[in-house]
């Protein structure tokens, strides 16, 4: 224990000096090898994996068992701004199941892509400061799953926005790439807002911001805010449900969730393994990290919440994956795909139920299992498109088809990503989307057909992008420029990722292996033994089977049946390819209902009312202020007789008054 | 027996002749003449006071002793000030020197 | 003001204290008047002069020798001299005449005379009563009193003003002697 208290400061501290050294002297020290700053880089974030990876070992298998459940640690708490005597701003470290989990996921990934980026961001100009800020945006990510309070995590969440923001623009010159930055940042910043207020008004009945104290349960209430607002009313609504969900709001910027998925698809202006690392495997989780956090809030006492983070959960997968089918740039569709399968996460959220007994929470381990294995492969697929792209100089479809030729390590860790995310027996991402499904199955059977729907989709279009990228008839251009295998520091990446994907090739044999997320990562962290519900399993492998299959026919070899089909839709494929206008209908929103009718009211208003009457007072104190001057005439007589009447006057009044 | 009204009407007086010198003229010497007049006033109050309401203290007696010196240097200051004044100004009216004011 | 009046002994007005008092008074306001009044400053000097010698008398009327000899000596015998000084040292202001608007001298002689209405009112409002021993006035003021006085100190005895004071000498002394001394680009 007192091992793990001395190392969890480094995980926070190491990067943060990382990003200090690299950002600050990065560009003066290692002007002529810059490469020298990306290993120093990675050689510190190694560092930081594995401590990370010795902590979360220690508390899953030594110290975290309790005599039931999982305990949850705060290895350090250092008050950091009081506000009251009880509402304190603290920066800590909080030990428990799910931010345990969350240290593997972020190292593993971003440790991946730190070593890809050695190849990929070879000879960018600004390694060093790509590097600083991959650094910066660890530490945030480190800092938002470790933190012991809420607002500790609204800083962090703002971090990592603010990195997220500086890797979006990585490419500045690119106006696509400001512009992109600048929409990311907005729209997840107004997302953070309502996150704010509710930050605020929680912490407003509670009087506290602490993680330990708002999620103690006893007796089926999460009792602090049980005792504090309960009845609590405001417009018809409960207080508790209003803070609550816009919290959710928060997370729902962050994590993409409609209506405020509009900037993923453009964060993808940035490097590759930028959007690997935050745009796919952890930043866009926070919002279900955070639901996750605060579960036993929005479980006991913000149900309806829970149920409508459900519908929206159901709807975005839904709606992102149907883009996704229409989509042509690659990172788009994964961007997509990423999207529909964060609202995966919320959905088993929704749907999950508190305590371990009878599987009830099954939701909430789906939810995380899931997150972690979609980090994994969804990173793996992200930097395999890397090298694709590095490959052919393109980031559209048509520029592509036929390399597994010419890129075999690529083509298989790419598959076998495809195979894991399309819910494939046995690679991971079958066991967290069947418990998804099981969990959806039993508690709601709208949101299980959805979600059914959408696993078949989502098996579509990622093998429709495996074919047109690996198989399809072979693109003419790559006569005279032969795409070629990735190097060595790209491809060790791909091949650790698929193996993270493939471990769970043993759940086959070992029931220790199945178990090991249902043992250790539950809402009420105690624990089940999950039994497989092969009925839904086998329904979803057919769905699956029956999603590549269609893909295979329409996409093996070129033919004109996509043509054909999105002509017989073509409403919808044209609507779908431009992203159901959503970007349009919040152009039409900001630039002429706001921007164009609000604001010109509110700037004539501004303008004419509020500096019209400042200029008013100026005018009248300068009209004054020349009629007095003469009274500073300079003349000492003058003043003496002011003197003398002012001497009588006070006498006066003092003597007869 | 003179009244105490009586030293006080003619204190009354003379202080403000000396305020009305003090208002018109024009000259620094002479406005230092109305503030010595003044003063004078002021002193003779001092004293009259202490003669008819106090007489077995000499609060208003050391008083006047005092305003008496501290005129004494305030006439040398100020004297030393205006020939100095004139000595670069050539000139001791007081609504003529005016050189700071542009 | 008109009990004022009545409370004057018309009979008694003409004893020899009272005549010196008028004299004295008369003298201090006319010649007072005339010192602010006159164009010429060095006629103004003079009569400032009679003034401030009348003003000595009427602290000996009121037995107190000591201070009437200080007022002589340091107002008639310095104060005075060093303004003639003056106005002898900067040039043609001894023989200058000064001319000062009407308006400027309605202003200020209404000023003043509201300032005098006021007063008068004012005095007119209390009673002043003398005590009981102020009518020994005959008593002189011993010097030996005067000199416990300023170099005691105990209650209603004033070393510490005294040396204040004589430290404010030391310092106008060299004061003036600084300022008025020739800068050398002079």
């Amino acid at each position: 224990m007192e091992t793990i208290t001395n190392l969890s400061p480094i995980i926070l501290a190491l990067p943060f000096l990382m990003f200090l050294f690299l950002g600050l002297c990065g560009n003066k020290l290692f002007k002529s090898n810059p490469n020298i700053a990306g290993w120093i880089g990675t050689a510190g974030l190694s560092v930081v994996a594995i401590v990370s990876y010795y902590i979360a070992i220690q508390y899953f298998w030594v110290e975290g068992k309790g005599a039931d459940a999982y305990q949850q640690f705060v290895l350090f708490n250092h008050e950091w701004l009081k506000m009251t005597d009880n509402l304190v701003i603290s920066i800590g470290f909080m030990l428990d199941p799910i931010s345990a989990m969350m240290l593997v996921v972020i190292s593993t990934v971003s440790l991946m892509v730190h070593i890809y980026s050695l190849g990929y961001m070879h000879g960018e100009e600004g390694f060093q400061r790509y590097y600083a800020v991959l650094s910066l945006f660890t530490f945030a990510m480190m800092g938002l799953v470790v933190a012991t309070n809420i607002f500790q995590m609204y800083i962090f969440w703002e971090l990592v926005g603010v990195s997220s923001f500086l890797l979006i623009s990585f490419y500045f010159i690119k106006p696509s790439a400001v512009a992109a930055a600048k929409k990311a940042f907005i729209v997840t910043r107004f997302a953070d807002m309502f996150f704010l207020i509710g930050i605020l008004i929680l912490s407003y009945y509670t009087n506290t911001f602490d993680f330990l104290k708002l999620t103690a349960v006893s007796d089926g209430h999460a009792t602090l805010v049980n005792n504090t607002m309960c009845g609590e009313m405001f417009m018809g609504l409960s207080v508790t449900s209003i803070a609550m969900f816009l919290i959710f709001l928060g997370g729902a910027g962050k994590s993409a969730m409609f209506p405020f998925h509009i900037w993923l698809p453009d964060a993808m202006e940035g490097p590759t393994p930028a959007s690997a690392l935050i745009h796919a495997a952890t930043m866009v989780v926070a919002g279900v990290f955070l639901v996750a956090r605060m579960f036993p809030v929005y479980f006991f006492e913000a149900h309806d919440v829970l149920t409508i983070i459900g519908y929206i959960g159901a709807f975005t997968s839904l709606f992102a994956a149907i883009i996704a089918c229409t989509q042509t740039d690659i990172k788009r569709v994964l961007a997509f795909s990423t999207i529909s399968q964060i609202a995966y996460m919320f959905v088993a959220l929704a749907v999950s139920g508190y305590t371990s007994e009878h599987e009830a929470c099954l939701g909430y381990t789906a939810s995380m299992w899931h997150l972690f294995t979609h980090a994994m492969f969804k990173a793996c697929l992200f930097l395999g498109a890397g090298c694709i792209i590095h490959a052919v100089h393109s980031n559209e479809m048509n520029a592509m088809g036929n390399l597994r030729k010419f890129m075999p390590i690529a083509h298989i860790t790419f598959g076998i990503s495809c195979l894991a995310i399309a819910g494939i027996l046995p690679f991971s991402g079958f066991y967290s989307k069947d418990e998804i499904l099981v969990a959806a199955f039993e508690h709601d059977k709208v949101l299980y057909a959805c979600q059914a729907f959408v696993a078949g989709l989502t098996a579509f279009y990622m093998f429709r992008l495996y074919f047109r990228i690996f198989w399809y008839s072979e693109n003419p251009a790559h006569a005279h420029h032969t795409p070629h295998e990735a190097p060595m520091n790209m491809n060790i990446p791909l091949i650790v990722l698929s193996v993270f994907t493939c471990y769970s090739f043993f759940n086959l044999v070992s029931n220790d292996s199945y178990q090991l997320f249902s043992s250790k990562i539950t809402a009420d962290r105690v624990g089940f033994e999950l039994e497989t519900n092969w009925t839904i399993a086998i329904a979803s492998l057919l769905v699956a089977g029956v999603g590549i299959a269609i893909a295979w026919v329409l996409y093996k070899e070129k033919n004109d049946k996509p043509d054909m089909i999105a002509g017989k839709v073509k409403c919808l494929y044209i609507s779908a390819s431009h992203r159901f206008y959503i970007d349009e209908i919040y152009l039409f929103i900001t630039r002429k209902i706001i921007f164009g009718g609000i604001c010109v009211a509110i700037a004539w208003f501004d303008r004419h009312i509020i500096d019209g009457f400042m200029n008013l007072l100026a005018w009248i104190s300068r009209e004054l202020s020349y009629d007095i001057r003469d009274v500073q005439s300079g003349n000492l007589q003058q003043y003496a007789w002011g003197f003398l009447v002012g001497v009588l006057a006070i006498a006066m009044f003092a003597i007869y008054y | 027996m003179i009244p105490v009204e009586a030293y006080l009407v003619v204190s009354t007086l003379l202080f403000f002749i000396g305020v009305y010198g003090f208002l018109v003229r024009k000259n620094l010497i002479g406005i230092l003449m109305a503030v010595e007049l003044i003063l004078n006033a002021v002193n003779i109050n001092f004293v009259v006071f202490n003669r008819f309401l106090y007489p077995d203290h000499l609060e208003g007696y050391i008083y006047s002793l005092f305003v008496i010196v501290v005129a004494a240097a305030e006439t040398a200051i100020a004297i030393s000030i205006i020939i100095n004044v004139y000595r670069k100004l050539k000139d001791v009216r007081v609504d003529s020197i005016n050189e700071l004011k542009n | 003001m008109a009990e004022y009046l009545t409370s004057i002994d018309f009979a008694g007005l003409f004893t020899a204290d009272n005549i010196v008092f008028f004299i004295l008074s008369a003298v201090i306001l006319v010649c007072g008047f005339m010192s602010v009044a006159s164009t010429k400053l060095l006629r103004a000097a003079t009569y400032l002069f009679f003034t401030l010698f009348a003003v000595a008398g009427l602290y000996l009327t009121l037995s107190y020798e000591f201070i009437a000899a200080v007022q002589l000596s340091v107002y008639a015998g310095g104060i005075l001299v060093l303004l003639i000084f003056a106005i002898m040292l900067v040039k043609n202001l001894g023989t200058d005449t000064e001319t000062i608007s009407y308006a400027n001298k309605t202003i200020a002689g209404l000023s003043a005379l509201a300032g005098t209405v006021f007063a008068f009112i004012t005095m007119s409002k209390f009673r002043f009563i003398p005590s009981e021993e102020a009518n020994d006035a005959a008593a002189m003021v011993d010097m030996e009193m005067v000199g416990q006085t300023l170099m005691g100190t105990d209650k209603y005895q004033y070393l510490l003003a005294f040396e204040a004071v004589s430290i404010l000498l030391l310092a106008c002394i060299v004061g003036s002697i600084v300022i008025a001394t020739k800068s050398k680009e002079d």
